[in-house]
């Protein structure tokens, strides 16, 4: 056989996930501390979980409606009202996925053809790119900066739009920098965008998770909801990441061609999340409190010990990542997380594999026990020493 | 300053460096809190929750309902002060309902928690009367499930994943 003939150049030319490459040099190295994982360290609440378990109990264990089931869409279209004030028709604007990542999959693919630039502020989430080429569409990175604590500005926007532009992304708040963006920060990008043909790919999977104010959509602002498809989902919010749920809302003519794609590919999100959601949807505001409100301790503490260290750290307002500049110890961002692996014994994930504008940074998670960071802190701060 | 306690009921090993940290406050102000906490015993002691079915620690524990009859003016404080103030005592509780103290007794065999009941306990003599339940196993104390080591379940799933 040969394969070289038989497989798709596009998807030959992906080149794999830079997270995944420190997850598996992390592979049965007990020794070793990780600070690399992008979900959260609490189980599923408990009362989300019985929901679960009851249902398969009950004999629950049928496809749903491709879109979702009908409870669910309703619970979410009352959860985007009451915790973001987005107004979307559960009949039609709401699409229940396989996490928020089959999410994004969807809405590039339902509106990128071949030779279509999607616009993708980095570092940022991994999948955007790879998804974007498997359409034969053309990534076009914009690289944020630590100045501007890794916003997108206007400027940048206007700089990268052409006649070619189809999407923009915007992926806030973010993964890896923790950056978020206010309303007062995103309505300069509605003055951009607002007399463009271009959508706006929303990926707000981290929104119940913003530390000194709530999360903004930009599809509350004016003139954006009709061009936006906003990503979110249970898996960081809820603690639900192996439930495998998100969805994804946008006006229905968008929404229309993405259920097409989620019918053929994959019929319907798991049954057994879609019914524990619910039960997330209707009792879990208070989990996501306690989550959030531990979440900003860690936040808190492993940003003073950074700093005390002298590993230069920008304050994140999302998410649960810092994003330290380690630019000042001579090794290339790869160099640095790999040395530290082998010598200091703690695993991140360098900037670098975030895309453009992550040299000279390192993603740290904060989905750890403050026992778990100290501990690490303290073999970071004693490895930095021989540098 | 609620917070702050409920962190250190939660796990007593956090340092004040972390908890001033964590809650944006300056180291010299939590020493002083916790200070002050111990002081006036709102932080009344720190202990380690073992579980000691992983050990070969010889125990047993009981959880002993009384019955007892309340001393003019004094009510139930005396009779509770004569009961906890023995060693083999673990808790004691006030209770509502169908008796009056809940005694939480630890022995190294059923033999001895049933002689410290029959000799010390029932001969009180404002005591009416006792009934005596043993703890077949421990699921779960103080917030936290007994079976489960610090192990990190994320890194068990995906470890050998590609």
């Amino acid at each position: 056989m040969d394969y070289s003939k038989l497989l798709s150049k596009t998807v030959v030319d992906i080149k794999p996930s830079g997270i995944r490459k420190f997850f598996d040099l992390l592979n049965g190295r007990d020794d070793v501390i990780s600070l690399t994982v992008g979900q959260p360290d609490f189980a599923t609440p408990w009362h989300v979980r019985e929901t679960g378990i009851i249902s398969l109990e009950r004999g629950y264990t049928y496809y749903t409606s491709n879109a979702g089931t009908v409870p669910l869409r309703n619970e979410l279209a009352a959860y985007m009202k009451r915790r973001f004030n987005l107004k979307y028709d559960a009949s039609s604007e709401i699409i229940v996925t396989v996490g928020g990542s089959e999410a994004i999959d969807l809405a590039i693919r339902a509106t990128v053809e071949p030779g279509d630039e999607v616009i993708i502020p980095e570092p940022s989430f991994v999948c955007y790119e790879p998804i974007t080429r498997l359409c034969g569409g053309v990534p076009v990175p914009v690289k944020t900066l630590p100045e501007n604590d890794f916003k997108l500005t206007a400027e940048q926007l206007k700089a990268a739009i052409t006649p070619k532009t189809k999407l923009l992304v915007l992926p806030y708040p973010n993964n890896p920098t923790g950056a978020v963006m206010t309303r007062e920060e995103l309505l300069p990008l509605c003055e951009v965008l607002k007399d463009t043909n271009i959508a706006v790919l929303s990926d707000e999977i981290y929104s119940e998770l913003t530390y000194g104010g709530r999360h903004t959509s930009i599809a509350t602002l004016p003139g954006m909801a009709e061009r936006c498809i906003v990503v979110n989902g249970f898996s960081k919010a809820y603690a639900m990441t192996g439930w495998r749920l998100g969805f994804v809302c946008a006006p229905a003519p968008l929404t229309k061609p993405m259920l097409k794609i989620h019918q053929f590919a994959i019929m319907c999100a798991p049954t057994t999340s879609q019914l524990a959601a619910v039960e997330a949807l209707k009792n879990g505001d208070n989990d996501i409190d306690m989550m959030r409100a531990e979440y900003d301790r860690r936040r808190k503490y492993i940003v003073e010990e950074l700093n005390r260290i002298g590993i230069p750290c920008f304050e994140p307002r999302g998410a649960f990542y810092v994003f330290p500049d380690i630019s000042g110890f001579g090794l290339s961002s790869e160099q640095f997380c790999e040395k530290l692996l082998d010598e200091g014994k703690v695993a991140i994930v360098p900037g670098t594999a975030f895309g453009a504008g992550g040299e000279g940074f390192a993603r740290i998670s904060y989905a750890y026990s403050v026992k778990h960071i100290s501990e690490a802190i303290e073999r970071i701060e004693k490895f930095i020493k021989t540098l | 300053m609620n917070e702050l306690l409920k962190l250190l009921e939660n796990d007593a090993k956090l340092t004040p460096d972390m908890l001033a940290a964590m809650l944006d406050k300056e180291v010299g102000d939590i020493k002083a809190m916790i200070d002050k906490y111990e002081k006036d015993g709102t932080i009344a002691g720190y202990n380690a929750l073992i579980d000691w079915e992983k050990t070969d620690r010889e125990y047993v524990t009981a959880l002993i309902e009384l019955k007892v009859t309340p001393q003019r003016e004094l009510g139930f404080d005396r009779v509770a002060e004569r009961i906890y103030n023995y060693p083999e005592v673990q808790s004691l509780y006030l209770m509502s309902g169908g008796f009056d103290l809940c005694v939480v007794i630890e022995g190294k065999t059923m033999r001895e928690v049933a002689l410290f009941v029959a000799e010390k306990l029932a001969t009180m003599e404002s005591v009416i009367s006792t009934a005596t339940h043993f703890v077949l196993r421990k699921y779960k104390d103080k917030g936290i499930i007994m079976k489960r080591g610090d192990i990190d379940i994320r890194r068990e799933l995906s470890d050998g994943l590609q």
